[in-house]
């Protein structure tokens, strides 16, 4: 089973309205691979899935995966969903209702060869932990076992390629953390690559190789996603991305990878790029941002921005901080943190961002 | 009693039901799934029966069969007898006439069968048609059922279509709502009212079936549970 190749898209589609589709990219899917599609919602991420497993048709385009082409308008060619090998996990699983666990997950295997395969299906079983269901139906398990049948269902037919939307988004978000790790362990050890949708950080984080950004039905960014994480191209990135903070500002001189950018009359000291435009949007995320009280700390911070604290909210298990340094920059903090600090709204505390930490995007 | 009359409705309606279970599967999911811009025209000719008087339809259906139109001279010159005031012409006029009956409940459930699971049975390499096999019809089940019990009970009770077509043919066409006409013209109420009795009692056992069968989904929007 040949599980390596090339993923080429190259298409658009108009909808009734105003929105289109306008998608080009090439992704090599090696065995275990994920190219995570990341995008806000009403971005196209769902409707370019729904073109690669051949459920919606393209205007105009072409689509190759390894060998074998899918789709290529201008030759008439389109090979169907149920002709393109893959296994296709829609965002609310989709299990069938009136079937036992086991059948599900049998669904797409043939009948000639299903006793064959009875090995494969049980392995599957054993390793999504799916024993003690086979026979239940699908109403009457939880939402974790959902997500883990459908994976199994798409697994079962040897697919070439999984295509998964929002694989954990109906999750709760402890059950999300945990399946989120074993998505990621089941891939790699079944060694299938998968195209996976989301609009979650974390998510593309921990399972994606490579990832593209959509916003508004075109790609915007390419690449390992730490990289458009840290160093998104361009402005509609970085605030699709959700970094927190983001200041227009100027840099001023640079220096042994260091740049010296002036914010609203402060300055900042920021990792360089080597780009030649020095009117700079400055993007800092909030995780990446320290609080302290007192000038006397020592720290290997470059910024200690001294401030006023303007707002406190929660988020999660987090705290999200909002101090006015003379402009308004984001801390995400642990509640005990804040505690120990003693911060309450209106305390003076400082900011503390590392030079590497603050990302700079042309203007 | 004329039990040749309930006889020969009790045949009447099997054998319409079964050919509507044959017909109004394949009429009923291309109605559900079908994106033609002109599919409101067929799902009017369809429901037509619903609100056409029976004599209307009877006597459109009479004129069809008869020896002077192509329809009904091919039938005759290839079965050697004549399609109105026949039983296979009876059962011909009951398809037409029952057939939104069959139909709308099977089309409405196909309909309501959720998009992604058809989709999912797609990408699974399970064709169109093992799909509808499959997936379709088991989850569709209760409208099927509806739609079939429908039939045979509105079959079961037509008259005017009968008289038009039929004619009144002792132990051919004459059914049991004929047989009841009869009884009375004759005054013979007693007899008219058992046979009356008998259809109210079988009506509403077969009404109580479909709607305890579609308890959950409900008919009627009003009736729907939360």
């Amino acid at each position: 089973m040949n599980q390596r190749g090339t993923l080429q898209v190259s298409i658009s589609r108009k909808f009734p309205g105003a929105f289109s589709l306008d998608v080009a990219f090439a992704s090599e899917m090696g065995p275990g691979n994920v190219l995570v599609v990341f995008g806000p919602s009403g971005s196209g991420k769902t409707t370019l899935l729904r073109c690669l497993a051949g459920l919606e048709s393209v205007d105009q385009g072409v689509i190759e995966f390894g060998e074998t082409v899918w789709c290529h308008t201008e030759n008439r060619l389109l090979v169907g969903p149920q002709q393109r090998n893959i296994g296709y996990v829609p965002q609310d699983y989709a299990l069938f209702p009136h079937l036992s666990v086991r059948r599900n997950i049998e669904y797409g295997i043939p009948r000639s060869i299903r006793e064959r395969e009875r090995g494969w299906v049980d392995q599957l079983i054993s390793v999504l932990g799916l024993e003690a269901l086979e026979q239940s139906l699908p109403g009457g398990i939880s939402g974790g076992q959902r997500q883990r049948v459908a994976l199994a269902r798409a697994l079962a037919r040897r697919p070439r390629l999984l295509l998964l939307d929002e694989p954990l988004s109906a999750l709760d978000a402890p059950t999300r953390a945990s399946l989120r790790v074993e998505l990621r362990r089941t891939l790699r050890e079944l060694a299938v690559p998968a195209v996976l949708v989301t609009h979650d950080w974390e998510d593309t984080l921990t399972l994606g190789d490579q990832m593209i950004l959509l916003a508004g039905g075109s790609l915007l960014q390419n690449g390992p996603p730490l990289d458009i994480l840290t160093r998104p191209e361009s402005l509609t990135v970085a605030s699709v991305v959700g970094v927190e903070t983001i200041l227009p500002g100027r840099r001023v001189s640079r220096e042994r990878g260091i740049a010296e950018v002036h914010v609203d009359g402060l300055r900042l000291w920021a990792a360089d790029l080597d780009f030649p435009d020095d009117d700079v949007f400055v993007c800092i995320r909030a995780e990446n941002v320290t609080l302290e009280i007192g000038s006397g700390t020592r720290s290997s911070a470059r910024n200690h921005l001294p401030g006023t604290v303007l707002s406190i909210v929660a988020a999660g298990p987090l705290v999200r901080v909002t101090v006015d340094v003379g402009f308004k920059v984001q801390a995400l903090v642990s509640r005990q943190a804040l505690e120990d600090l003693d911060l309450d709204i209106g305390s003076q505390a400082v900011v503390g961002i590392k030079a590497t930490a603050i990302h700079l995007v042309p203007r | 009693m004329n039990w040749e009359a309930v006889f020969t409705s009790l045949k009447l309606a099997s054998a319409t039901t079964l050919i509507l279970l044959i017909l109004g599967l394949p009429l009923a999911s291309w109605l559900a799934f079908s994106k033609w811009r002109w599919k409101f025209l067929l799902e009017s000719v369809v429901a037509l029966p619903l609100v056409l008087p029976p004599t209307v339809l009877g006597f459109y259906v009479l004129t069809a069969m008869g020896p002077r139109s192509p329809l009904g001279h091919w039938y005759a010159e290839l079965v050697g007898s004549p399609l109105p005031f026949s039983f296979e012409g009876l059962v011909v006029a009951s398809v037409l006439y029952s057939l939104p009956f069959a139909v709308q409940p099977m089309s409405s459930s196909f309909a309501g069968v959720d998009r992604n699971l058809v989709e999912v049975s797609w990408t699974l390499g399970v064709s169109r048609l093992a799909t509808f096999f499959r997936l379709i019809l088991p989850s569709a089940r209760n409208g099927v059922v509806t739609g079939l019990v429908l039939a045979f009970a509105h079959t079961l009770g037509e008259f005017g279509v009968v008289l038009m077509v039929g004619g009144n043919i002792e132990g051919v066409t004459r059914t049991v709502s004929i047989d009841i006409y009869d009884r009375v013209q004759e005054l013979d109420y007693a007899a008219a009212s058992r046979t009356s009795l008998v259809l109210l009692i079988f009506s509403f056992t077969v009404l109580a079936l479909v709607y305890w069968l579609n308890r959950n989904s409900g008919l009627w929007p009003s009736a729907r549970r939360r």
